[in-house]
């Protein structure tokens, strides 16, 4: 294993205040990876969405109502103590999806996986998406499709790879360039360029230099009362989804709302006051 | 008794019958056994080992022959044609437009060949469709900067004395999976005395380890 104190840590903060819900990540994803589409795609179930975005709203009546729009790609789970044991790359029996302790980027691999789906059961954000047929390209729309992303066949597992591809450009960028640094603007995923609102903020979690890592703040301790939960975020406006799971996602939120901070994890009763007042985002600060 | 248990009191009878019909003494039918067991084998094993290969892989010829060691002396080494853009990416085989830096659609020298690609390539401006023997299968990633600029790698190491072949060799593509025969390479037994004979993941990994001291995460060579 590459256990390099340099390497990276890509990640992502969602500032769901600035989301508008417009849907222009998930169709840049698409276009940009090559994502297969069906020919009838009202049964939402088979869809595959690399990134989805969901609707969640606070469920009081008007005029109290409020809505906000979810953008959920692949959290690219670090798993337990962030070593690289994520839900998916655990179950793995094919090993076709490992974790790039690298860069942090959980992988999956179309021509190795043989589609047990159990990675899918394993992730708890169904970030995973199974291919039931092959894709099928309107005529001439093959000829539009990315390069540098393989498209996949029926029978395979696919999920978002924080456009990877993008980072292997800019890697040979840098190689030509005589240097080993990828520039934080050479490597940004195609849902973060393509966002209007500027929701998205992509980058090295490692690097101080980088926005994303001055946003998050991210605790490079593990948190006190639960050993598993590395790199919680700092900033209290920031939190995680299931957080307390201890899959330690690279996909952070961040929102002014508390309504909306509290819809990142089920909490029983109570539970959301000790979360917030004792060791929650809010305890840092 | 049921239709099962019948069946294996008749099946066991069989059997015993046969065991006590068979004279140990008149072993010519063990004999021939053996015999037509040797002969079936041989025949499996040459046809798997010599037949199937043959129908494994169709041969194509170039759209016309290519002479390296002509235009190396012409242009002087192996960047001129295929070269890295600034971007980073490697361009591969030239297009025709690289080609019309000298050529024109009169021929420059006196062979068939230029007289084809003049006739049928420049003059209708077509690319030449050559086939690319060392074209990895679609889901692999290969970074030529990484290995010529950061690792300081030469084009031989890996591709062989391309730069003193003067014809095209025949291009054979497997039939099933359409990848160049370069990658699973051209010795049955899988014996690689060169790094060009044969190009798989393991053969990646095998150098990634021994220069880099491990073989990568999936990524480094998938896409």
């Amino acid at each position: 294993m590459i256990h390099d104190k340099k390497a990276h840590k890509y990640g992502m903060v969602i500032d769901l205040d600035k989301c508008t819900g417009c849907g222009t990540c998930a169709v840049s994803c698409m276009s940009e990876n090559n994502v297969p589409f069906k020919e009838d795609e009202s049964d939402k179930k088979d869809s595959i969405t690399w990134m989805r975005v969901y609707r969640l709203t606070n469920g009081r009546p008007f005029p109290d109502t409020e809505v906000v729009y979810m953008p959920r790609p692949c959290q690219h789970c670090g798993g337990k103590g962030d070593h690289g044991h994520s839900p998916c790359v655990s179950v793995c029996p094919a090993t076709a999806t490992d974790y790039g302790y690298d860069t942090g980027i959980v992988s999956q691999i179309y021509t190795r996986c043989f589609g047990c789906r159990y990675c899918m059961a394993a992730c708890p954000y169904h970030a995973r998406y199974f291919n039931w047929w092959d894709p099928v390209w309107p005529e001439g729309m093959e000829k539009y499709l990315s390069p540098n992303v393989s498209p996949r066949m029926r029978g395979v597992v696919e999920k978002c790879s924080f456009c990877y591809h993008r980072y292997q450009l800019a890697r040979e960028k840098a190689y030509v360039n005589g240097t080993d640094e990828v520039p934080e603007a050479d490597y940004q995923t195609a849902c973060t360029t393509a966002c209007p609102a500027g929701a998205i903020v992509f980058g090295d979690l490692n690097n101080p230099s980088h926005k994303v890592h001055q946003i998050v703040k991210p605790d490079p301790h593990p948190d006190p009362l639960n050993p598993d939960v590395v790199g919680k975020s700092r900033n209290p406006r920031v939190f995680r989804l299931l957080e307390r799971l201890g899959t330690n996602p690279k996909v952070y939120y961040m929102s002014e709302r508390e309504w909306v901070r509290k819809m990142g994890d089920h909490y029983l009763d109570g539970e959301w006051d000790k979360v917030k007042n004792v060791y929650g985002s809010a305890s840092h600060e | 008794m049921s239709e099962i248990e019948n069946k294996t009191e008749h099946g066991s009878m069989d059997g015993a019958t046969a065991g006590t019909a068979e004279d140990p003494k008149n072993d010519t039918g063990l004999g021939l056994g053996v015999i037509f067991f040797i002969v079936a084998f041989l025949i499996c094993f040459l046809s798997g080992w010599l037949l199937f290969p043959k129908l494994l892989y169709s041969k194509h010829e170039q759209p016309f022959n290519f002479d390296h060691v002509l235009h190396v002396e012409e242009t002087g080494d192996c960047e001129s044609c295929h070269y890295l853009r600034d971007d980073g990416t490697f361009s591969g085989i030239p297009k025709l437009a690289s080609c019309l830096d000298c050529h024109t659609d009169e021929p420059m020298g006196e062979t068939m060949d230029e007289a084809v690609f003049a006739a049928e390539y420049v003059a209708k401006e077509k690319e030449v469709p050559w086939y690319v023997y060392a074209r990895q299968p679609d889901c692999v990633y290969f970074s030529h900067a990484a290995h010529t600029e950061a690792a300081g790698m030469d084009c031989k190491t890996c591709h062989g004395p391309i730069d003193e072949t003067r014809t095209s060799r025949l291009y054979e593509e497997n039939r099933l999976t359409g990848y160049s025969r370069d990658i699973w390479g051209k010795s049955i037994w899988g014996i690689k005395k060169n790094p060009w004979d044969r190009m798989k993941m393991n053969d990646c990994a095998k150098c990634h380890v021994q220069e880099t001291g491990h073989k990568g995460y999936c990524f480094q060579c998938h896409k």
